[in-house]
């Protein structure tokens, strides 16, 4: 069981939220929280890792009670079994990419384990390269093979991959995906990447504020449900324009311009950085080999 | 020809240094480490106080370590009836003000070299189970060795150039408290020009060889980092 009941004051840039969550998570499953920057949801993994404490609520991780303001219990970071990654990786320069690994064990006996975890996340080539000589991808892998080394009970995900590039994201999500199924431990990853939500996440958390506004299944809180269609496409709108006596939609889905005809009605309420649905209802998309 | 007396203070004057920068890095550690991570309100404070020596006329300083190790009264009576130490021109009293006087030069490069670190490689340390104490050791000091480089080298060196509060506190006592910077002065007063010289292009060369050696070796370390 994993509860985590959460009451902090944030002091952000744009005055204080009040941050106060209450949720169980599913076991061995990948959560995302998902929002907007400042609505509390690095501070949330901060606060679970115990690096940073909240004013009150109670965090239980598989059954073993890390904070609880009631029973006044707060265990130091350091007892705490998590696996933390963060957005800038904080590899340790001094050390290799095996050090890394090897410093993040409890003792050294389990050495077998930083073999086993390089192996892995096929990252034995680069054991002996200090993080420096990295790229952004191969950083990434090498902290997340760090946070798993210590086999966590948790693990925190802190936009892992929001610094690189789309290729690159991409071909790490499956990597990821792969990796936290594989060995089933209960994770949390910080989104505010739609596409990145439905490939990875079992459940989703919209964050807004400091408060839950929704959650559930990707496609429930994402997937515009009062819609019936055929298929359905999530974007952004990047450009409206007059062509002769219709209106041309740009949508940026992925990686992808899909150019959509509107009426001149249709686009008084549409402006340029909505996020919008495309469908079809009534006609079948033509699908041909690319 | 190399006079006995020259080699005598020269070699008292890197005694001095040694000395005080060895017990400056054990002091100047945990102090630069604190006021790198403390949010204590008094903070500015003491870094004040730290910072005081880079201000302030030596003789000043040297006046007041005098004035307060006299062993006729205060703490200097105290300190000589307990532990019979006395502090007012004695070596020991050099190495006490040299300490003080240039303990800012260790504790700035290495409050700035904490400060430089991401504070997520402490947070990163923290959540794979380790103690404060580990993380100095294992994450923290390797990873600042140009600033402990830096803070070592300016310290000796500092230690060596000191001339207001080794007069103030030490004297010129021959083969006690007369260090090379003394030893320029009183040669010159003496009308011993050549002597004089030979002290003073020699700390010339000494300095000039450390700091070379200092910029040199920190331009590698940064070269490596990036």
């Amino acid at each position: 069981m994993t509860i985590l009941n959460i009451q902090k004051e944030l002091r952000g840039s744009d005055g204080a939220i009040n941050l106060d969550i209450n949720k169980e998570l599913d076991h061995g499953k990948l959560t995302v929280l998902f929002g907007k920057s400042g609505a509390g949801k690095s501070t949330i993994l901060k606060i679970i890792a115990g690096l940073v404490e909240p004013d009150g609520g109670e965090i239980v991780i598989n059954g073993n009670t890390w904070y609880s303001k009631e029973k006044n219990i707060n265990l130091p970071p350091q007892k705490r079994a998590v696996g933390f990654v963060f957005q800038d990786y904080a590899l340790f320069p001094n050390m290799t990419v095996r050090q890394n690994l090897i410093y993040a064990l409890e003792s050294k006996t389990k050495i077998h384990k930083v073999d086993e975890v390089l192996e892995l996340m096929e990252l034995t080539k680069l054991s002996i390269q200090k993080p420096e000589t990295l790229s952004g991808g191969q950083r990434q892998r090498v902290a997340l093979a760090r946070a798993l080394v210590r086999e966590p009970e948790i693990l925190l995900l802190d936009e892992p991959l929001s610094a690189l590039d789309f290729a690159m994201r991409a071909k790490l999500q499956d990597e990821l995906s792969r990796v936290q199924k594989l060995l089933g431990i209960t994770t949390i990853l910080v989104s505010h990447d739609k596409s990145e939500v439905f490939k990875l996440a079992y459940k989703v958390i919209d964050l807004q504020m400091g408060k839950i506004v929704k959650s559930g299944t990707p496609m429930e809180l994402f997937g515009g449900e009062n819609i019936s269609g055929k298929f359905k496409f999530s974007g952004e709108i990047v450009d409206i324009s007059k062509s002769d006596i219709v209106y041309v939609v740009s949508v940026l889905v992925g990686q992808n311009i899909i150019k959509i005809v509107a009426t001149e009605d249709e686009t008084t309420t549409l402006n340029i950085g909505d996020n919008v649905i495309i469908s079809s209802k009534a006609f079948n998309p033509i699908i041909v080999k690319s | 020809m190399i006079e006995e007396s020259f080699i005598q203070t020269m070699g008292l004057t890197f005694k001095l240094a040694g000395i005080t920068t060895i017990i400056l890095l054990f002091i100047g550690i945990p102090l630069a480490y604190f006021l790198a991570y403390t949010k204590n309100r008094f903070k500015p404070a003491i870094e004040a106080i730290v910072s005081m020596p880079l201000v302030l006329p030596p003789s000043v300083l040297g006046f007041y370590m005098l004035v307060f190790f006299s062993p006729r009264d205060g703490f200097g009576q105290w300190l000589d009836e307990m532990f019979d130490l006395r502090l007012v021109f004695t070596f020991e009293g050099l190495v006490v003000a040299s300490i003080i006087f240039s303990l800012p030069f260790m504790v700035h490069p290495l409050q700035s070299g904490f400060s430089a670190l991401p504070r997520n490689l402490v947070d990163a340390a923290l959540t794979l189970g380790k103690s404060k104490s580990n993380i100095l050791f294992n994450v923290l000091l390797p990873n600042i060795r140009p600033a402990l480089l830096t803070g070592i080298v300016i310290s000796f060196a500092h230690t060596v150039g000191e001339f207001g509060v080794v007069l103030m506190m030490g004297g010129n006592i021959a083969g006690e408290t007369r260090v090379a910077s003394i030893a320029i002065y009183d040669e010159v007063e003496a009308l011993n020009y050549s002597l004089a010289n030979q002290y003073a292009l020699t700390l010339f060369a000494i300095s000039f060889c450390i700091l070379l050696f200092v910029y040199m070796v920190n331009k590698r370390f940064l070269k490596a980092q990036l």
